[in-house]
């Protein structure tokens, strides 16, 4: 790796004050893609800002149905929270599929979301349960924050500090991993709240994690789930590549969502 | 450069590091301890595993200046050099190594897997569980089969003297 100098932030203030120093800073938080994506020489930043030792990072918090997710809590942590578990199962059943136990250990939701890979896990959970993304001086919601491919709305130096939304009633996620990487090759989210269902698909499609609405009208109208198999994506930007192609996602998409919808009514 | 001072196998190491040093080569050319392995550099292959505050992580995608004020455990430190562990024991019983490049990895994985699920294991959760893990010799049988003995979990048929 290219050397760089390393920062453990203590504060905001400390934060803010070294920003002003360096050339090309980036943040670190677990460093599970960062660090592969700097050996390969993808990303070469001056200077290496670690932000787990920020005040409220690593903390979950839980308010009546409302949850929040420091930045710097691993996705081990997320998978094991008995709190977090007895209100939102389906997040922690979701951290659980990523990667592998090591990279769970290091990697971090805030790191995850702030690179917004278009295979990534946790961006179909944000969609589905109306996220907020919190910086050090707003709240962003999850509509305005996904940009795109690798894409937010953070300007530079912007960090994530936590992730929040409300607790649905009940949600479930179903992925289908590449079998090589571990990464969503499709992955559906679909979580119930007061009667009405939201979702949110990851991995198949090149512009990020979207909604399907087509597919939240069927189930808000109370159709059989057998009419998941008739539903259409012409409208969306579904991802082809040597892996699969358009048609095997699509179908990927409505089996996953299948099995959510199933075991949300069981 | 960065100081640092951590535990390395229970034991107080204070060194100056590069700050773009990655744990693994300060464990193995900083420190001697070449019992992790350096498999794929690509957080793929888990060869590099060791113990970081009791949570298993790859040590070539982690920073030396990262383990900081951390207690850091090796295959080194596993057993007294003596006596084998328990896992490393079970491994040798049933052939679960070919080539051996994997395995300091694998005992890494396989002790911290058992002191947090214990009794519960089955073949399921054990070959799930070594998903960050390859082996590219045994297939995982055997491997599956040691970390089932060592753990107490398995079926008497099964067993080796």
């Amino acid at each position: 790796m290219r050397p760089f100098t390393y920062h453990r932030l203590v504060s905001h203030e400390h934060r803010r004050a070294i920003l002003q120093s360096c050339d090309d800073a980036k943040y670190i938080s677990g460093g599970m893609t960062l660090l592969p994506s700097m050996k390969l020489g993808l990303t070469l930043p001056s200077d290496l800002l670690d932000v787990t030792s920020l005040p409220g990072m690593c903390d979950v918090t839980i308010e009546g149905r409302r949850v929040s997710i420091g930045a710097a809590v691993t996705h081990a942590r997320i998978a094991e929270d008995a709190a977090l578990r007895a209100i939102c199962p389906a997040i922690c059943d979701l951290a659980r599929q990523i990667g592998d136990r090591h990279v769970r250990n290091r990697g971090t939701i805030g790191g995850s979301v702030a690179n917004n890979d278009p295979a990534a896990d946790y961006p179909a959970a944000l969609v589905a349960l109306d996220a907020s993304i919190h910086t050090e001086t707003r709240s962003i919601a999850v509509a305005d924050f996904l940009c795109g491919m690798f894409e937010t709305a953070l300007d530079e130096h912007e960090l994530v500090t936590a992730i929040s939304f409300g607790a649905p009633d009940a949600a479930r996620y179903e992925k289908f991993p590449h079998p090589a990487s571990g990464y969503a090759m499709a992955g559906v989210f679909i979580a119930r709240t007061g009667g009405f269902y939201r979702t949110g698909i990851t991995g198949a499609s090149g512009q990020g994690a979207f909604r399907c609405e087509d597919m939240e009208r069927l189930l808000n109208a109370g159709a059989p789930v057998e009419e998941l198999a008739s539903l259409g994506f012409d409208d969306l930007d579904i991802f082809e590549d040597r892996f699969g192609s358009r048609a095997y996602r699509e179908n990927l998409i409505r089996v996953l969502a299948h099995r959510a919808v199933v075991h949300l009514k069981s | 450069m960065s100081d640092i001072e951590l535990s390395i196998n229970g034991k107080s190491v204070r060194r100056a590091v590069e700050d773009h040093q990655l744990l693994v080569s300060f464990l193995r050319e900083d420190l001697g301890l070449t019992g992790t392995h350096v498999g794929c550099d690509t957080t793929q292959c888990g060869a590099c595993v060791v113990s970081v505050d009791g949570d298993t992580v790859k040590s070539c995608t982690m920073l030396a200046v990262q383990a900081h004020g951390k207690a850091v455990t090796t295959i080194e430190g596993v057993s007294n050099g003596v006596t084998l562990h328990a896992v490393q024991d079970a491994f040798h019983r049933h052939h679960a190594l070919q080539c051996g490049y994997c395995t300091a990895g694998l005992v890494i994985t396989a002790i911290d897997l058992i002191e947090r699920e214990g009794s519960r294991l089955t073949r399921e959760t054990v070959a799930h569980a070594l998903k960050g893990n390859l082996c590219r010799c045994t297939g995982y049988q055997n491997i599956i089969t040691a970390i089932l003995d060592a753990a107490g979990c398995l079926s008497a048929p099964e067993q080796v003297a």
